[in-house]
């Protein structure tokens, strides 16, 4: 009786397993299939309009209706714009959270309070980002600047990588600081030649993260960075950037000039990609070190 | 005997919130002498030794009570610079803990921090603490590597370097074999008797054998209190306290 019983519930159990395994598949396949498929698109669309101006040269006059010209100018303000945005990101990220790492005692009220901080302001619209920054600037008078869109940007970035920057120096073992303290060095010295070489890999891929939301986000730049045909000089000269450039192609009537946004497109993502690539293989180099 | 002690500590009392792990502990540990503490798992051992170089001071909800004297010096006094008592002393840990670097740098970890050396001398006083706890023969070709790339063993005796390269007077070890295979401890608890002519070590152990091959001091601790303590061959032939001597017995574990 006993021996029918753990059979049956030992079938069930099969059944169970396989309608997980099914369910998993699936989910996998939805996950790559839209990748494939987004990636797909844009490749598929754009790449009848890519040619070497695109990515030589400014706009000329009528490039929006269809004439002569490339999106250099947005290629080098997102450049610009997001490498600008990341810097200022780092800069602020990476005491916020070597000090709730490394400084406060693990369950402090003022380190959760910070988390829970970055947790809301991650989940801010970037749309908000950009309206926020455009008040900062009327009061500021500041007109619609390089330096006002990666001020926005930079916002935007900060929460994000202070985050996933976060969940990895959380990782570091107690032990490891201990050993550092034990041979007295101070929670400095602990921070900058201990903690974030253990957690080189991981810091890296928390600015990646960040630089590709920053470069690739088209709202906050809105009203901040402005737009314009011209190459910005001066952080005070307003800036193009891809994703803007993507919008107002788009948004063209024109089917040549549409084919253009996807052609951005594709080079938008495969700056990501490379940018990703460099940083990864510069990173591997300091990642021999780490302690398992 | 002689009494000169680096370390005196005094009605010593840690409290992790509303439980007292450390009650009244009173202990001079005598110089150039191992003293080992035993006692069961959870009587406190480890929290004794940490609190010798403050290594509490990060946890949460911890209190002190008490003082404890370094060379005279009150180190749970507001004033004392906490980076100077933790120079005094090198800590073994249960596990040993590289950091992430090279051999080299592991070493040169201390010594950097505390002193503008210029680079040869660096790799002199690499070398030199590398030979005493007998690991430079086995990386004297490869300390460029890192030091994640040695066994436990050679990582605890890498350890024990950069413990002594900071220049201390006083070896910590907490349960410092009991990750490490037979031969590798035999080679750390020789290395400590060795050690004990220029320096003063304090070991913790759950390990009965190992006290008694390498104590010349015993402190016995049991929930929290001091039992006995007094010279390792006394406490071992003589036990004063029934309950030391139900614990060198097996009785209580």
């Amino acid at each position: 009786m006993i021996h029918s019983r753990s059979r049956h519930s030992l079938g069930r159990r099969k059944v169970k397993e396989g309608i997980f395994r099914v369910l998993m598949a699936v989910s996998m396949l939805i996950v790559v299939g839209c990748l494939v498929l987004i990636i797909g698109t844009i490749v598929w669309k754009g790449l009848p309009a890519m040619n070497l101006s695109m990515i030589t040269q400014t706009p000329k006059g009528g490039y929006y209706l269809g004439r002569e010209g490339g999106i250099l100018n947005a290629i080098i303000g997102s450049l610009y714009l997001a490498s600008g945005a990341t810097v200022l990101a780092i800069l602020f990220s990476l005491p916020v959270v070597l000090y709730i790492n490394v400084y406060a005692k693990r369950n402090s009220r003022l380190a959760s309070l910070t988390r829970f901080s970055l947790d809301v302001l991650w989940g801010i619209p970037s749309i908000v980002y950009g309206a926020f920054g455009f008040i900062i600037m009327i009061f500021f008078g500041l007109r619609s600047s390089l330096l006002a869109g990666i001020l926005a940007v930079g916002l935007l970035e900060f929460p994000i990588m202070s985050r996933a920057a976060d969940e990895v120096i959380r990782l570091v073992p107690r032990e490891l600081l201990e050993a550092s303290y034990s041979l007295g060095a101070t929670r400095l010295e602990t921070a900058l030649k201990v903690v974030i070489r253990q957690c080189l890999p991981g810091l890296l891929t928390a600015v990646l993260i960040a630089f590709g939301r920053g470069i690739g986000d088209a709202a906050s730049v809105l009203f901040t960075a402005g737009f314009t045909d011209r190459i910005p000089t001066s952080l005070l000269q307003p800036a193009a950037t891809l994703p803007l450039a993507i919008f107002f192609q788009l948004g063209t009537p024109f089917p040549e000039v549409q084919q253009r946004a996807y052609a951005s497109a594709v080079i938008l993502t495969v700056l990501i990609l490379v940018i990703s690539l460099l940083a990864r293989g510069l990173g591997k180099r300091y990642t021999r070190h780490i302690i398992k | 005997m002689e009494t000169r002690t680096h370390i005196s500590v005094q009605n010593l009392s840690v409290y992790f919130d509303e439980l007292r792990v450390l009650k009244d502990v009173s202990i001079d540990i005598p110089d150039h002498k191992i003293t080992v503490i035993i006692g069961p798992s959870g009587c406190g051992k480890t929290t004794l030794l940490k609190s010798l170089n403050r290594l509490l001071d990060p946890l949460d909800g911890v209190r002190v009570g008490g003082r404890v004297l370094v060379d005279g010096i009150d180190i749970y006094d507001p004033r004392t610079e906490v980076t100077e008592i933790r120079k005094k002393m090198g800590l073994l840990s249960q596990r040993p803990q590289a950091l992430p670097m090279s051999i080299y740098d592991n070493v040169a970890y201390g010594p950097r921090i505390h002193n503008h050396i210029d680079k040869k001398r660096l790799g002199e006083i690499v070398e030199h603490y590398l030979r005493m706890a007998g690991l430079w023969e086995e990386v004297k070709d490869r300390l460029d590597e890192p030091a994640s790339r040695l066994s436990v063993g050679q990582q605890q005796r890498l350890c024990l370097a950069r413990g002594l390269a900071v220049g201390p007077e006083i070896i910590l070890g907490d349960e410092p074999t009991s990750a490490l295979d037979p031969q590798s401890s035999q080679n750390v608890e020789r290395r400590l008797i060795e050690l004990k002519e220029q320096y003063t070590v304090i070991v913790v152990t759950h390990i009965l054998r190992q006290a008694k091959r390498i104590a010349d001091y015993i402190a016995f601790l049991y929930l929290g209190e001091l039992v006995e303590h007094g010279p390792a061959a006394e406490v071992f032939a003589n036990p004063q306290n029934p309950r030391t001597r139900a614990y060198l017995t097996g009785e209580i574990s």
